[in-house]
C-alpha cells in the first residue's frame, strides 16, 4: 500500500500550489454560519436543551459546522475532482502504467479526501475556538475524527464516482443524499424534535453518528455512548470502501 | 537473442466480441517491433494487455522472462509505457509531471531530478521546464509523454500510436528521439496505422486485423512477399488495356478510375504505356501497398 502514499503525494503536490485558495472556504464558512445562526438565531430560540443540559444555540451548532465541513471536505473531493482527474485528465490511467495498483490509487484518493476534511477542521476548530466554544484538551481528538470522517464520506463518494455515467449525475447523490444530511442529522435542531419514524431513520446516516461524535468532544463529554456512533462510522467506511473498490475495477479495469 | 515479450495464442473477449483473437508474437530484445493494423484492429488491446491495464481472457504473456499474471508489479517497474491519450498531468508543470511520475516507480528526489534534467534536455523542452501543460503544443506533449515512460530507465518502451494527429515536423523529431533510444539498445514495441512510420523504424512487424495476425515479417521482405518490389498504378486505364489485363492474367486492383497491376516482369510497364493509358506510372512498392492489398480499401468507421 505503499503506492497509495504516493498517490496522495501527488495530490499534495498539486494543493500546496493552491492552498491559498483551499484555506478560504473552511475560514469563512463557520463564521458566516455563527454569525447567521448563531447570533442572528439564538436571541430566538435561546437555549436548547442537549442530553439534559441547556447550552446556548451557538455552542449547539459550532460541533455541527465542523463535522459538516468534514462531510463536505471528502464529498466533493472524491466525488467532482476525484472525477475530473479519472475522466478528463486520465490521471488514473497514467498511473496504472506504472507499478501502481488500482487499490492503491483509490486508497490514496479516499485517504486525501480525508486530509481535505482534517485540513478543514483544523482551520475551522482555530475560528471557533475563538469564540470558546471548543473545551481542550478533549477538542484535540476533532483531528483524528476528522479523519475518520473524511474516510466515510471519501469512501462513499468514491463508490457515486465510480457509477456516475457523467459529471452532471453528481447533482443526485447531493440532493438525496448529502443536503438531507446536512438537515435532518441533528446539525441545527436535535433528532428529538423530529417525528419518531424520521428520528430513527436518521439514526442511519453517518453525519447523525458524525455530529453527535463532534459535539461529545467538543464539550469534552465523553462516555461509553462514543461507541456506538465510531463503530457504526467505521463500518460504514469499510462497507463503502469495499464497493467503492468493486465499482472502480469494473468501471476502469476493461 | 533473448525475447523481452512472449505473447502466445493470446485472446480479449467483449462478450461475444472478440477484440483480440490468438495473437502470438515474440519481440527480441534490442528489436523494434510493430503492431499494425487498421483502426479497431485489436493494436490497443493487444498493448493494454502487456501492462496489464486489460485483462487477458485467455493465452500466456511472458515480458522480460517473467509471467505477467504473478509478477506484474515488478514487470510494471521495467517498462515505460506512453499512452496512445494524453495523460499528462495539467494541474503540474512539465519537470513535476516528470518528478511525480518518478515517485510511482520509487525513484529518489535526487535521482529523478537528474534523470528529469537528462530527459528534457533529450526531448528539448528543457527550456519550458516550468510551463503548464496546456501551454504545450501537440508536438510537445507527445514527447513529454516519451520522456515520462523513460523516467524508470525502462528496458522495454511499449508506444501506441506514437505520432498520430502530429504535424510532419513533430512527427520527424519524435522518430529520431525513437531512433536514438533504439540504437542505444532498447527493446521498442509500437503500434501505428502510418507504413512510413512503420517501415522507417520496424525491424520485425506483424499486421493485424479482427484481431487476427495476417503476416509477420521484415518489413521489406514483407514487401517483396506480398507486392514485389515495383508496381504500376495506372489512372483512368482504357477498356483496352482492362481486357488486356484480363486476358494475360495479371495480378491486379481495380478502384474504378485507378488500377493497380503487381506483376514484376520487365517491359510490362512499357507495354501498358504503349496500351494508350494517360496517367501511367512505375513507382517502388511501399509498406501502405501490402497493408491495403491485406486488410482492404473499405473504411473503418
Amino acid at each position: 500500500m505503499k503506492g497509495a502514499w504516493r498517490v496522495w503525494q501527488r495530490n499534495w503536490t498539486v494543493y500546496r500550489q493552491t492552498w491559498r485558495i483551499s484555506f478560504v472556504p473552511p475560514l469563512l464558512e463557520p463564521l458566516f454560519y455563527l454569525l447567521a445562526f448563531g447570533i442572528g438565531l439564538s436571541a430566538l430560540i435561546g437555549e436548547i436543551t442537549y442530553r439534559g443540559v441547556g447550552i446556548s444555540y451557538i455552542a449547539f451548532i459550532a460541533p455541527a459546522l465542523i463535522a459538516i465541513n468534514i462531510m463536505q471536505s471528502a464529498f466533493f473531493e472524491n466525488t467532482y475532482a476525484s472525477f475530473v482527474r479519472m475522466y478528463y485528465q486520465k490521471t488514473f490511467n497514467a498511473m496504472l502504467a506504472t507499478p501502481l495498483s488500482l487499490e492503491e490509487v483509490i486508497t490514496g484518493e479516499i485517504v486525501w479526501g480525508a486530509t481535505r476534511s482534517l485540513i478543514g477542521t483544523a482551520i475551522m476548530m482555530a475560528v471557533i475556538s475563538a469564540f470558546g466554544l471548543i473545551r481542550y484538551p478533549e477538542g484535540l481528538l476533532l483531528l483524528p475524527l476528522a479523519l475518520l470522517g473524511g474516510l466515510a464520506f471519501g469512501a462513499i463518494a468514491m463508490l457515486f464516482t465510480s457509477i456516475v455515467p457523467n459529471i452532471e449525475t453528481f447533482n443526485l447523490p447531493i440532493f438525496l443524499f448529502i443536503t438531507p444530511m446536512f438537515l435532518f442529522s441533528g446539525t441545527f435542531f436535535p433528532i428529538d424534535a423530529l417525528p419518531p419514524w424520521a428520528g430513527s431513520l436518521a439514526q442511519f446516516l453517518p453525519l447523525t453518528h458524525l455530529v453527535r461524535l463532534a459535539r461529545d468532544l467538543s464539550y469534552g463529554q465523553i462516555g461509553p455512548e462514543v461507541f456506538g456512533s465510531l463503530a457504526y462510522l467505521l463500518l460504514f467506511t469499510l462497507v463503502a470502501y469495499l464497493l467503492a473498490l468493486r465499482g472502480m475495477a469494473r468501471r476502469i479495469i476493461r | 537473442m533473448d525475447e523481452v515479450i512472449v505473447a502466445e495464442n493470446l485472446r480479449k473477449e467483449y462478450g461475444t466480441f472478440r477484440a483480440v483473437d490468438g495473437i502470438s508474437f515474440q519481440v527480441q530484445r534490442g528489436e523494434c517491433f510493430g503492431l499494425l493494423g487498421p483502426n479497431g484492429a485489436g493494436k490497443t488491446t493487444t498493448i493494454r494487455m502487456l501492462y496489464g491495464f486489460t485483462p487477458k481472457s485467455a493465452g500466456s504473456l511472458s515480458v522480460l522472462g517473467l509471467d505477467l499474471d504473478t509478477n506484474l508489479r515488478t514487470i510494471k517497474g521495467r517498462l515505460g509505457v506512453c499512452q496512445q491519450e494524453n495523460t499528462l498531468d495539467p494541474d503540474l508543470t512539465i519537470e513535476q509531471n516528470l518528478e511525480v511520475f518518478a515517485r510511482y516507480f520509487d525513484i529518489p528526489k535526487g535521482e529523478s531530478r537528474r534523470r528529469a534534467d537528462e530527459l528534457l534536455a533529450f526531448i528539448a523542452l528543457d527550456h519550458r521546464r516550468h510551463a503548464k501543460i496546456p501551454e504545450l503544443s501537440g508536438g510537445m506533449m507527445r514527447r513529454l509523454m516519451l520522456a515520462r515512460a523513460l523516467i524508470n530507465n525502462p528496458e522495454i518502451v511499449i508506444l501506441d500510436e506514437p505520432t498520430t494527429g502530429l504535424d510532419p515536423q513533430s512527427r520527424h523529431q519524435v522518430w529520431d528521439r525513437l531512433e536514438v533510444l533504439k540504437n542505444r539498445g532498447l527493446s521498442i514495441l509500437l503500434t501505428t496505422h502510418y507504413m512510413d512510420e512503420a517501415a522507417r523504424l520496424c525491424d520485425r512487424l506483424v499486421i493485424i486485423d479482427h484481431g487476427r495476425i495476417l503476416v509477420e515479417g521484415e518489413p521489406r521482405a514483407l514487401i517483396r512477399r506480398h507486392v514485389g518490389d515495383h508496381l504500376i498504378e495506372i489512372v483512368d486505364p482504357t477498356d483496352r488495356l482492362c481486357t488486356y489485363i484480363k486476358n494475360e492474367r495479371l495480378e491486379h486492383e481495380n478502384l474504378g478510375y485507378r488500377m493497380i497491376v503487381y506483376a514484376q516482369e520487365q517491359g510490362l510497364y512499357a507495354k501498358i504505356c504503349s496500351l494508350g493509358a494517360q496517367g501511367c506510372s512505375l513507382r517502388q512498392a511501399t509498406l501502405e501497398d501490402v497493408f491495403l492489398r491485406l486488410t482492404g480499401r473499405e473504411l473503418r468507421e
